[in-house]
């Protein structure tokens, strides 16, 4: 566990995470309560639910500078506002696919279901992502991808994927 | 992305920030260099001002924000310090009062997020700064907004009867509420019901509970609907509906007087069928009242075990017997709803189930009872009239009472239980009173803090009970010389004198600790608050909101939060009570303003935002541009997974528009 220790290398990511307002934020606040020491690379965005995340928060935080994004929200079934975290995870889903054929590995976006009550799982996912992000080094992204640089049958694909993602 | 420099938008004017660090005396400042961080604040656009100060929450601090928005004409306020879910009503009330719109505020969260889990200082500086220059690029695209009222229905939920919900229904139906009490079991009463004293003071439990109970029953502004459970929860504070699930008792409760009549009367000549309310040590029909004083009065039958419906038929006498036509073999279980402005959950706890230890040989020998099973027994109104003996009838010579059965045990539960040594205490003195037995108490700790407590355990000393320091390992049959023959032996480490020790007694007590009930978890999700990994439902601070939840209008008391004692019980009910009240007293809820809303001339009528929306707040209407979505703001809850799922942007939701949430990520990555 990272525990804020620096790398040799000397690269330290930053990572932006977007917690939900009534369990992972409410959560985190509980990690501080608690004084669980954890990785200070991540930075948190208070959302009133997940499901607020548009995928362009996530986009715009790896454009800007970040090696990773964290989502946080409310576990299945448990979503204050219903069902805002189901809609998190298909997007998040999606979005992870479609950030994979630009790549960016699986491991700088991560989606995790933290209670209100679980102070620690806040320290322990933190810091394991911390770990993973380092080791993966900075993020390179490339300049500009269009719409061409996908093959044909990548987007038929993509296409299908959002149909199924954002229906019902 | 938009605004990096001093071009943040607001109605008419430039923004004005002011920044605000806050030391918390040495919470943040011992980690985070405050003066550095305001330091750099200055550099951040459009800020004004940036100062540090000991304590941004007390008076002279408020007085600082206040002083600079009129001075400096301040019209943006940042706050670096606590968590917003603890002092941001603080600090936009602030602005308020110096005639700045209370949503031109923002709150760093550099306490909870920064300096108290953060190892190193310079990283803690780091991630200071960048969560005060998110809270500045987004707070200068903050908007006026005003909170909305919402009328609140003045009647109140008490989910659970036992001593912590009764005592909060009277205390609220006293006040001139309209309370409905909730009980899952066919009685009010709750654990309490069982017990025959109460420590330390030794009254007797039924004597102080049913003149409660009887209170509950003819209270004009109590509604109690025992044999009944909640099924669902719609709403929010202000304005529940609760949905309760009649169950049938097969009596209607109207008519009977709880006469027994038809008990008597019942062809079962003999009761033969396990009787819940005395741990099933003794008998009762399948037509029965739990106990004497259950509230309400009423007898209730157990369709598992009655002829007309194990059989189909039976000579139905106890219908016959009823003079009040109270039988009713037809009724159904039924649905009814009711709206309230508070709920208090008083769910409870249920005890420790002895079995998870198997060495400790509970249900293996006849004569291991758990403390409630005692707690019956020397119960005048239980199942031997409150004689303590064996399960073959003779009085046992010697008691051995273990502590901490499935209490600070890694293995079971870590957490102390809080009442067992007390009840132990209770027990021990009740056995040697009434069987002039020889009592031993294996114990880990004795933990007796509490009015009386102390002075108690001083009493049981003098009267000359024994106690042993250890954990027991195991309690067998096997004897290994002439006085273990026909005993039961306690394997013990004496702690205080560092032996093994075997103590053959005629009876063993296991002390059992308290847990959540198994449905826990349902009931925490079905009223939207959280709760321990051990099921304990969850308060929304530890220390300074003890009885209200993570959701607005629902409040804990009693042992459902936590194990406690029957003091402590009462005393969280009565504070339960004046928060519900302070609720639904008021009139209104003020409604965080973070509704969504449509830009119509940006809507292009696709409709995915309708079916986003889990409380239906959005419709298609039809315009003269063509269909547009509109949201019902009244409906609208704020979680803003419409907003997300806009393909056209054509939907904002206030508090987090895209807007603020762009500059805030611009933010937390631009400078560090």
């Amino acid at each position: 566990m990272s525990n804020g220790e620096k790398t040799p290398t000397g690269f330290e990511p930053r990572i932006v995470a977007f917690f939900c307002n009534w369990c992972t934020y409410t959560a985190s606040d509980l990690t501080g309560i608690s004084r669980l020491i954890y990785a200070p690379n991540v930075r948190v965005i208070r959302v009133m639910c997940s499901g607020r995340i548009d995928p362009q928060f996530i986009l715009a935080a790896l454009r800007e500078g970040a090696d990773g994004v964290l989502i946080g929200g409310c576990h299945p079934g448990d979503c204050h506002y219903q069902e805002g975290n189901y809609k998190a995870l298909r997007r998040f889903k999606l979005l992870k696919r479609f950030l994979n054929r630009m790549g960016v590995e699986d491991e700088r976006i991560r989606l995790e279901w933290i209670a209100a009550s679980e102070g620690d799982k806040v320290q322990k996912v933190v810091n394991e992502m911390t770990e993973q992000v380092r080791k993966l080094g900075p993020l390179h992204l490339a300049p500009i991808a269009t719409p061409e640089a996908f093959e044909h049958e990548d987007k038929q694909e993509l296409v299908a994927a959002g149909a199924e993602g954002e229906s019902s | 992305m938009s605004g990096q420099n001093g071009n943040g938008k607001t109605n008419g004017s430039a923004p004005r920030v002011g920044v605000y660090v806050c030391h918390c005396g040495i919470n943040i400042a011992g980690k985070v260099d405050c003066e550095s961080v305001a330091e750099f604040a200055r550099n951040l656009p459009d800020v004004v001002v940036a100062r540090d100060y000991k304590f941004m929450c007390s008076d002279p601090g408020q007085e600082l924000i206040q002083d600079d928005i009129r001075e400096h004409k301040l019209n943006r306020v940042v706050v670096a310090s606590c968590s917003p879910l603890m002092h941001e009503n603080t600090f936009r009330k602030a602005c308020a009062d110096a005639g700045l719109n209370p949503f031109y505020f923002q709150m760093a969260n550099i306490r909870e997020h920064v300096s108290w889990v953060t190892k190193e200082k310079d990283e803690a500086d780091k991630k200071a700064k960048a969560l005060v220059a998110a809270a500045v690029h987004r707070v200068r695209f903050h908007s006026a907004l005003e909170k909305k009222r919402v009328d609140v229905h003045p009647d109140v939920v008490v989910v659970g009867g036992g001593i912590s919900g009764i005592h909060a229904a009277l205390t609220m139906a006293n006040a001139g509420k309209h309370v409905y009490l909730i009980e899952r079991e066919p009685t009010i009463g709750g654990h309490m019901a069982k017990f025959d004293k109460t420590f330390p003071t030794l009254d007797c439990s039924a004597c102080i509970l049913t003149p409660k109970m009887s209170d509950v029953k003819n209270h004009p502004n109590i509604t109690l609907w025992s044999y009944s459970e909640v099924v669902n929860v719609d709403g929010f504070a202000g304005n529940f509906k609760v949905q309760v699930k009649r169950k049938p008792r097969y009596v209607i409760e109207e008519n009977c007087i709880g006469c027994l009549q038809c008990v008597e009367e019942c062809v079962f000549k003999n009761a033969r069928f396990d009787d819940e309310f005395n741990e099933n040590l003794g008998k009762r029909k399948p037509i029965y009242m739990p106990f004497p004083q259950a509230t309400p009065p009423v007898v209730l039958i157990d369709p598992t075990q009655c002829l007309r419906f194990t059989k189909g038929k039976c000579a139905s006498k106890c219908a016959e017997a009823c003079e009040k036509n109270a039988i009713d073999f037809d009724q159904k279980e039924k649905i009814e709803e009711v709206e309230c402005g508070a709920i208090i959950l008083s769910t409870g706890f249920k005890t420790f189930d002895a079995e998870r230890i198997p060495q400790y040989g509970y249900k293996k020998y006849a004569n291991v009872y758990t403390s409630l099973e005692l707690e019956r027994l020397v119960n005048a109104a239980g199942p031997t009239s409150g004689e303590i003996k064996l399960r073959n009838g003779s009085t046992p010579q010697s008691v051995g009472i273990v502590h901490c059965v499935g209490s600070r045990d890694q293995k079971t539960n870590a957490y102390c239980s809080r009442v067992c040594c007390m009840y132990s205490l209770k027990l021990a003195h009740l056995v040697k009173e009434r069987t002039g037995a020889e009592v031993y108490n294996f114990y880990i700790d004795m933990r007796t803090p509490g009015k009386g407590y102390e002075e108690f355990y001083d009493r049981l000393l003098e009267e000359g009970n024994h106690f042993i320091r250890g954990r027991v390992a195991e309690v067998t049959d096997w004897a290994m010389s002439p006085e273990e023959q026909g005993k039961l032996v306690i394997r013990v480490e004496d702690t205080l004198i560092g032996v093994p020790r075997r103590i053959p007694v005629d009876m063993v007590v296991l002390s059992v600790g308290l847990e959540a009930h198994d449905d826990a978890d349902d009931v925490r999700r079905m009223f939207g608050i959280s709760c321990s990994k051990q099921g304990w439902f969850t308060e929304r601070h530890p220390k300074l909101a003890p009885v209200s939840t993570a959701t607005d209008g629902v409040f804990l008391a009693g042992a459902c939060q936590g194990p406690k004692d029957i003091p402590d019980c009462v005393a969280q009910a009565g504070a339960a009570a004046a928060e519900a009240l302070a609720l639904v007293d008021k009139g209104f809820v003020e409604l965080e303003p973070n509704t969504a809303s449509i830009n119509a001339d940006l809507c292009c009528g696709c409709r995915t935002c309708v079916s986003m929306c889990p409380y239906s707040a959005i419709k298609v209407d039809e315009t003269q541009d063509g269909e547009k979505s509109i949201i019902n703001e009244a409906l609208c809850k704020g979680c803003g997974t419409c907003v997300a799922a806009c393909p056209s942007g054509a939907i904002s939701q206030n508090l987090f528009t895209d807007e603020q949430i762009f500059e805030e990520i611009e933010g937390v990555l631009s400078y560090v």
